[in-house]
């Protein structure tokens, strides 16, 4: 019984959670749904017409349409499923990730992003706006070093928390512009 | 394109199928499991597509919603919310299986194939997707189309088929009533792309493939990790069994019967078959409070060094001292309304105060105001003289008949000859930039009174640095190449001889200096330039009588200067010239180390702004000192200019400090009190311990990334961690010493254990052998709230918002000329002279 009410409260935590990251999300763009709310975790949307949609990448490919900023969908096929890898990469591998899985998702974003600006093509996506929300509170708490040690995820996330109007409440995180530790090691 | 799949996945089922209904052209390459394609990925992934532009995608439907998008469909809102329902709720089932205190989901397909395919389990398997199955089938129920989403196939059919595929054809597998979900199954499986697919993938009817793919899946995040290579970057170092048991073995020796620790007799002068080191810092400048930069540019970092060159056993002497002569002095005087000596005395007391509260331990902290300073330099002075290394020059300069004074360039203002800009300065033109000599200047005006001031020869005398070249280059040559020299300081001294050397002027038209000891000169002293860094002769003069033992000997002396870079120059080319020169057998410098400059919060140091910390407001801030030290050495300015930041320093106090080294010594030390009687346990090193002992001797950071591990066995374990604990301490004495000696004084841990286990080669001992007694443990540190950080942001940030300022790129230490009002007189005069390059380069901290 406890159980299950602990997993209830757990659920709900979760929902507002989403709901509130969602809704930060969305501001971004020049609407606010108000007609957004969340069963379980997942947030829902709901529209005029009375159809609803479900989960926080498809909410949110759907508003940035809406707002009549497909751009930040990507540019090209191409560049539009590569997009929509990094959302699926957010909600299924770095949602909820272990401690240890932490360490693995930092490492590939930072290989990934060895010789890149944004996480698709030459421009600020839906992905570099989503990711950056998702991955806010493990940055916060990186230290120096660590933060030198995933160079590039820091350089990018340095970037985009700096980009008008996507950091919303989230804490700015202060990255220092030069190296504490020499190259090569730790 | 390129689409990289293997046999048994039903993930390369979904891009066949993809593939297939478009019929969008592409290579098809069939690889085995482990074979990594998208390099980034820390674990192999397949399928994978490699696209024209090469961009690399490694997620199935990411894939497929690809090869839709060029096969002409466009992506609907329905499709996509199906597709990331399929990864997030039927792949990893985030919504279901939430558990309160688990941090890991299960990967619910996988696992429900596991039992299903490899245990034979259907019902199991049944149960655990039961709830996305019925959300399908209500879902579809809902429908009245024929698929998924439209009246015909669209990506998501092809994804969630392919992702259903092996459980939906078994047609053994029970999970309820699913109607709606067959039908629409039987009905995309027959399309012929799908056939082919699943026929392609999944080959033969035992679907041995699909054991074969699952026995190398792991079935959850858990699993994935331990199947991961070994991160090879955080490697310790590897080992021999000979290594790891000598290392125990001298520590279980413990130390030494009768090694003293090494005490201080005043004066330390060298000695035969020593290693003995010569430390000197740069001169503060008296006028001023130093701030933080200042402090680690300098006197910290060479305090650091000799603490530790200390412990090392070496015989070293450690001096420094206020730079007191010159204009910026006699203007301080003016605007305080003293005589340069109560100035100087006045702020001497400031400086070695705070130094002081730093812990900064010299041997010596003198002042260049003395009897052996005038001494020295006029001997010096002499020398070079009589050696035809100085000449004679007519110089013109402005004076004003008011002030009674030449004027320093700073000092006036007038119409640019160039540009005809009416305010710029004495040496340069801010309109035009051009630089400029005072004396062209049109209707020059003195800064002080207002009042024009004439034009007057005067006679000074130069150092011939040309002269001197062949000698210096001859040294520098040696010097680098055997010494500790930093690139900056190389580079600095590098481009200053390439750009080629001048005569410097090396007198002044002053009264607040050494007199020049000519009679013709008798109204002049010497310019700071040419007797600050005298000042470190004369303050070991100050020290002791037998001075020249250090500074006339440098066949037994090795000697270390600390500054920052903008008074490299000085330190490396001019006044070894004045000592070559001189002929007299002095010690030059061997070991050059200069930082880089030190910004407070990305914008500069500025006392006239109120900007930053300075060193007499650091004791108000309540952090200890020790806090304060650790910190500026954590950020020291060693490659590149660097940041004080008062978030991150409460953050590394936090983290660095309370939780690991603080609780790491306080439950070290809590373990000896509580269970063992506050004397240290029986310690019988087992093959870990003994591996954990050779890898602190080898490398104390690696130690700390282990000691989670280690916790098995009570007794061992906790007398080894009080031991490391008394090493730490050791370690921690150059940078904390009172944090250092605090850990010692709370393990009752004998003096002499830092010194022995830093002598020599270094070696980790038992410092606390079974039944030492420890004393009182307590906390070492207390947390820095943010509240309290946010509070002392403020106070330090000055008055103007920080955006105004940009990151600095002129040195951090000098104060800023920029001001919105009108300067007073008296602002004027600190300005001017703190930004005269000529005063404070020699005087360095201004």
């Amino acid at each position: 019984m406890k159980e299950e009410r602990q997993k209830r409260e757990h659920l709900a935590k979760q929902g507002q959670r989403a709901l509130k990251e969602a809704n930060e999300a969305f501001k971004a763009l020049p609407m606010t749904p108000s007609d957004l709310h969340s069963t379980a975790h997942v947030p829902v949307l709901q529209n005029s017409n009375g159809s609803t949609l479900a989960g926080l990448a498809t909410i949110s490919s759907h508003l940035v349409n809406k707002a009549k900023k497909k751009e930040l969908l990507g540019d090209s096929a191409e560049q539009r499923a590569v997009v929509q890898q990094w959302l699926e990469y957010r909600l299924t591998r770095l949602d909820y990730c272990s401690k240890d899985e932490v360490k693995f998702i930092l490492k590939e974003l930072n290989q990934f992003l060895v010789d890149k600006v944004y996480l698709a093509g030459n421009k600020l996506t839906l992905a570099d706006m989503l990711m950056y929300h998702g991955i806010h509170h493990i940055i916060m708490e990186l230290a120096v070093q660590q933060k030198e040690k995933y160079f590039n995820v820091t350089r990018w996330f340095d970037h985009i928390q700096h980009y008008p109007g996507l950091r919303h409440h989230l804490t700015p995180v202060i990255v220092l512009r030069n190296r504490v530790y020499p190259r090569g090691q730790h | 394109m390129k689409l990289f799949v293997t046999e048994g996945s039903p993930q390369c089922v979904k891009v066949l199928a993809a593939l297939e209904h478009t019929g969008v052209k592409c290579d098809v390459q069939l690889l085995s499991q482990e074979e990594s394609i998208v390099s980034f990925l820390s674990r192999p992934v397949l399928p994978a597509a490699l696209l024209p532009s090469g961009h690399e995608l490694f997620s199935a439907n990411a894939i497929c919603q690809y090869l839709f998008e060029v096969g002409g469909k466009e992506i609907t809102d329905a499709s996509r919310q199906l597709l990331e329902w399929e990864a997030t709720e039927l792949q990893v089932m985030i919504r279901i299986t939430v558990f309160p205190y688990c941090d890991h989901f299960p990967l619910v397909l996988l696992q429900a194939l596991h039992v299903a395919v490899l245990q034979g389990k259907r019902s199991e398997a049944g149960m655990l997707l039961k709830n996305p199955l019925s959300w399908l089938e209500q879902h579809l129920s809902g429908k009245n189309t024929s698929f998924l989403t439209a009246e015909t196939v669209e990506v998501a059919d092809i994804v969630l088929w392919a992702a259903l595929y092996c459980i939906l054809s078994d047609a053994a597998f029970e999970a309820g009533e699913l109607r709606s979900v067959r039908s629409w199954f039987e009905r995309v499986s027959q399309l012929p792309a799908c056939a082919k697919a699943a026929q392609k993938i999944l080959p033969g009817k035992e679907s041995n493939a699909l054991k074969n793919f699952l026995q190398k899946q792991p079935a959850s995040h858990a699993q994935r990790k331990e199947n991961l290579p070994s991160q090879t970057e955080d490697t310790e170092h590897v080992m021999t069994e000979e290594e790891i048991e000598e290392a125990a073995q001298a520590w279980s020796k413990g130390l030494p019967e009768c090694h003293e620790p090494i005490e201080r007799h005043h004066p330390v002068l060298p000695k035969e078959g020593k290693r003995n080191v010569l430390v000197t810092s740069a001169l503060p400048y008296v006028n001023n409070v130093p701030h933080l930069g200042n402090i680690i540019g300098c006197v910290l970092s060479a305090d650091v060094f000799s603490r530790y060159g200390r412990l090392r056993g070496w015989n070293l002497l450690y001096v420094c001292g206020t730079d007191e002569y010159g204009t910026a002095t006699e203007n301080k005087a003016l605007e305080e309304g003293l005589t340069p000596r109560q100035i100087c005395d006045k702020y001497y007391a400031v400086h070695n105060a705070i130094y002081k509260w730093f812990q900064i331990d010299f041997d010596f902290f003198g002042r260049t105001t003395t009897q052996q300073q005038t001494e020295i330099s006029q001997n010096i002075f002499f020398r070079l003289y009589e050696r035809g290394f100085l000449n004679e020059d007519i110089v013109e300069q402005l004076r004003c008949e008011n002030c009674q004074r030449f004027l320093a360039d700073r000092f006036v203002e007038g119409v640019c000859p160039n540009c005809k800009y009416p305010e710029a300065r004495g040496d340069q033109c801010d309109k035009c930039g051009r630089l400029i000599n005072a004396v062209e200047l049109k209707d020059p005006l003195c800064k002080v009174c207002g009042q024009t001031p004439v034009i007057r020869t005067s006679k000074h005398l130069f150092l011939d640095l040309p002269k001197l070249e062949a000698d210096l280059e001859k040294w520098l040559e040696k010097s680098v190449n055997t010494g500790d020299w930093t690139t900056n300081a190389k580079q600095i001294t590098r481009s200053w001889i390439r750009d080629g050397l001048k005569p410097r002027c090396i007198t002044r038209d002053l009264k607040w200096g050494t007199p020049v000891p000519l009679p013709e000169y008798s109204e002049k002293v010497f310019y700071v330039w040419f007797d600050a860094p005298i000042g470190y002769l004369s303050i070991t003069a100050n020290y002791t009588s037998e001075w020249e033992k250090w500074w006339k000997n440098p066949q037994q002396v090795e000697l270390y200067n600390f500054m920052a870079k903008d008074n490299v120059p000085f330190h490396s080319v001019v006044f070894p010239c004045s000592l070559l020169g001189a002929q007299d057998n002095y010690t030059l410098v061997n070991h050059l180390i200069a930082t880089e400059y030190l910004n407070y919060e990305d914008t500069k140091f500025s006392k006239s702004r109120g900007v930053g910390v300075f060193g007499d407001m650091a004791k108000d801030t309540g952090i200890p000192s020790d806090v304060w030290r650790f910190y500026l050495t954590y950020v020291r300015p060693e490659g590149q200019d660097s940041s004080f930041s008062w978030v991150d320093l409460a953050l590394k106090n936090n983290s660095e400090l309370l939780n690991n080294l603080g609780n790491f010594i306080n439950r070290a030390g809590m373990f000896v009190s509580k269970f063992f009687n506050g004397c240290v346990p029986e310690i019988v090193l087992q093959d870990e311990d003994k591996r954990l002992i050779a890898q602190v001797s080898w490398e104390l950071k690696q130690y700390i990334q282990l000691m989670d591990k280690v916790r098995k066995r009570a007794g061992t374990v906790t007398g080894v961690s009080v031991n490391v604990a008394c090493l730490l301490s050791a370690v921690l004495e150059p940078y904390m010493p009172t944090v250092s000696q605090t850990i010692r004084a709370q393990l009752q841990a004998p003096d002499n254990c830092a010194s022995a286990m830093l002598g020599a080669e270094g070696c980790f001992l038992r410092s606390l052998p079974t039944g030492h007694r420890i004393g009182m443990v307590q906390p070492l540190f207390q947390k820095l709230e943010s509240e309290q950080i946010e509070i002392l942001k403020k106070k330090f940030g000055g008055q103007q918002p920080e955006e105004e300022t940009p990151t600095g790129k002129g040195p951090s230490n000098k104060t800023s000329t920029t001001e919105s009002k009108p300067p007073t007189a008296a602002d004027l005069k600190a300005s001017v002279s703190a930004a005269d390059p000529r005063e404070s380069q020699t005087a360095g901290y201004s």
